[in-house]
């Protein structure tokens, strides 16, 4: 009889224990290199087994499983060896007495020696309790090579002292990059990096933990309006606003308005409050035509106020003011703002884009469409780079054919077989 | 079943049947009908199970080569950046025959082009090497 699959909201109370049960064994004296592969093969027969058979104590059985592979690994590394490796029992001094465990993974799999890469990885797997599997799904590469990246990041920070406070921005940085690497593949990264922020809010008081959090809200919320029922990249001005979710937005202010709370004159808002107070404009606007774009310049002068050369240190978000300039005061002085980046930012894509978007803002069609071009052929996204096709296109086609000359194709799409094309 | 790559090129090949300006010029409705099909013809090969992977590729190239002990890696955009081969992007499928894979890169040509008739591109067709032994 084939394996049932877990259901959902099991398998997410599943992998909402690995942080506690990982941190159990390494705060016993486990290696964190060790605990960890013990704790995702026992994670892999949890999600065989427990369908057919669920566990009175789902933590203990996870527990007693990883703890049982431990010393089975342990063994055969004896039998290798041929002689005690006594190191491996020595318990290490005991880490943050207090403090959650989820703080504590997050410090061990983001450590700052590692690549940005390999943090994402080893904390989807370790905080996040995906599977290797999964996590290759995520990112396109074969599940090996994901295996690979994630026994390297644990070699890496072996011996490292996990005791110590770690730095939060860099865990900070490490969600979003899991929030920004996408959604559409059988494990949502989007959801799982909102997931794994809302646990990081619950164990640090820092309101940039929770400005991250209302940030990814406040994007996510968008998401529904993001693609058309073709795939196709909808921009924000014209997006079906029906379609957000207000739910999702309703916390996002929330949470963002209990970060901002904390501000006082000496501890200004971080970047991740910032971006999620230029979010929350955007979608407290009922239409395109409300946004508040004044109040939205006003926090991209603060956003860009934190860095000390920001045309260089923090080019998007310069980049992205310069569209607020454009709707504030006017399309001209929004490309001078773009200009001042030609030399960062003048190889890439979105530098093209915002450009034609400001000459659109202009009503300089054709300027636009030549930027859109450019852009376009600049793209490292598909669905990107068809979108800027089409605005090319469309400023191009003003009129050009109205609507008037029918497509060959005809209505029953592009394999009716008229207009010379064959069938298959 | 052999593996093809159906390549898709930027420039380059044989001359071209049927000259057309880049596609940020064409017609609205011609780039959504063009970019409508490629789409299709995914999803046509998933559904008959031919489907192996489809990737596009930007249209930088750089080649590269060892520079030797101590040095950096040379690079160059080639000799004649302008006028070379340059891949655009593929289907790899998985079918019965060389003439399966023949039919199917000729439908991928039929793609509709400005004023929604056919671009007859020329698609580049690669056998994948296979580990298996051979059958003949």
């Amino acid at each position: 009889m084939p394996d049932q699959p877990m259901h959902p909201r099991d398998e997410d109370a599943l992998r909402g224990l690995v942080p506690r049960v990982l941190t159990s064994l390494v705060r016993r004296g486990e290696d964190f290199d060790a605990a960890e592969d013990a704790l995702q093969e026992a994670l892999l027969e949890a999600l065989r087994v427990w369908p057919r058979q669920p566990p009175r104590d789902p933590r203990a059985w996870l527990t007693t499983v990883a703890t049982r592979r431990l010393i089975d690994a342990r063994r055969g590394e004896t039998a290798r060896h041929g002689r005690e490796e006594t190191a491996y029992v020595q318990p290490r001094p005991d880490a943050t007495e207090e403090g959650d465990d989820t703080l504590f993974l997050l410090f061990c799999c983001c450590h700052p020696d590692l690549a940005p890469a390999s943090q994402v990885a080893l904390t989807l797997r370790a905080v996040g309790g995906l599977t290797t599997r999964e996590i290759a799904d995520a990112f396109y590469v074969p599940e090996a090579t994901m295996a690979q990246r994630i026994s390297r990041a644990k070699r890496t920070v072996r011996g490292r002292r996990l005791d110590r406070p770690g730095d939060l921005a860099v865990v900070l940085r490490v969600l979003y990059l899991v929030y920004a690497a996408g959604h559409g593949g059988r494990v949502d990264l989007a959801v799982e990096a909102i997931r794994l922020a809302r646990q990081l809010t619950l164990a640090t008081p820092e309101p940039e933990a929770r400005g991250l959090l209302a940030l990814m809200l406040l994007n996510h919320a968008r998401l529904p309006a993001r693609l058309d029922a073709g795939g196709r990249i909808v921009t924000l001005d014209r997006q079906d606003r029906g379609r957000w979710d207000t739910r999702e937005i309703a916390e996002g202010v929330r949470v963002l308005q209990s970060a901002l709370a904390q501000q006082t004159d000496t501890r200004r808002p971080g970047r991740y409050q910032i971006e999620a107070a230029i979010a929350a404009l955007h979608d407290d606007a009922t239409s395109a035509a409300e946004t508040d774009w004044p109040q939205i310049l006003d926090w991209y002068d603060d956003l860009v106020a934190l860095t000390g050369d920001p045309v260089r240190q923090d080019p998007t978000a310069v980049l992205a003011r310069a569209v607020a300039v454009g709707h504030v005061l006017g399309a001209a002085a929004g490309l001078r703002e773009a200009d001042r980046l030609r030399e960062v930012l003048g190889e890439r894509h979105r530098w093209y884009a915002v450009r034609a978007y400001l000459h659109e803002l202009g009503d300089d069609r054709p300027a636009a469409a030549n930027a859109y071009a450019e852009a376009a052929r600049r793209a490292t996204n598909v669905a990107e780079r068809d979108h800027l096709i089409r605005e090319a296109s469309r400023m191009r086609n003003v009129g050009n054919r109205g609507g008037a000359i029918p497509s060959q194709i005809g209505n029953g799409g592009p394999v009716d077989g008229g207009g010379g094309l064959p069938t298959l | 079943m052999p593996k093809y790559l159906l390549l898709k090129h930027y420039r380059g090949g044989p001359e071209a049947h049927r000259a057309v300006p880049p596609m940020d010029q064409w017609a609205s409705e011609d780039v959504e009908a063009h970019m409508a099909f490629l789409k299709h013809v995914a999803e046509l090969l998933e559904k008959n199970g031919e489907f192996v992977d489809a990737q596009a590729l930007t249209p930088t190239q750089t080649w590269v080569r060892y520079g030797g002990p101590d040095a950096a890696p040379v690079t160059t955009d080639g000799p004649l950046p302008e006028t070379n081969d340059l891949v655009a992007g593929w289907y790899m499928i998985d079918v019965d025959s060389r003439e399966r894979a023949v039919e199917l890169a000729a439908y991928v040509s039929s793609e509709p082009g400005p004023g929604g008739t056919p671009l007859y591109e020329w698609i580049d067709i690669r056998e994948v090497m296979s580990d298996a032994p051979a059958q003949d």
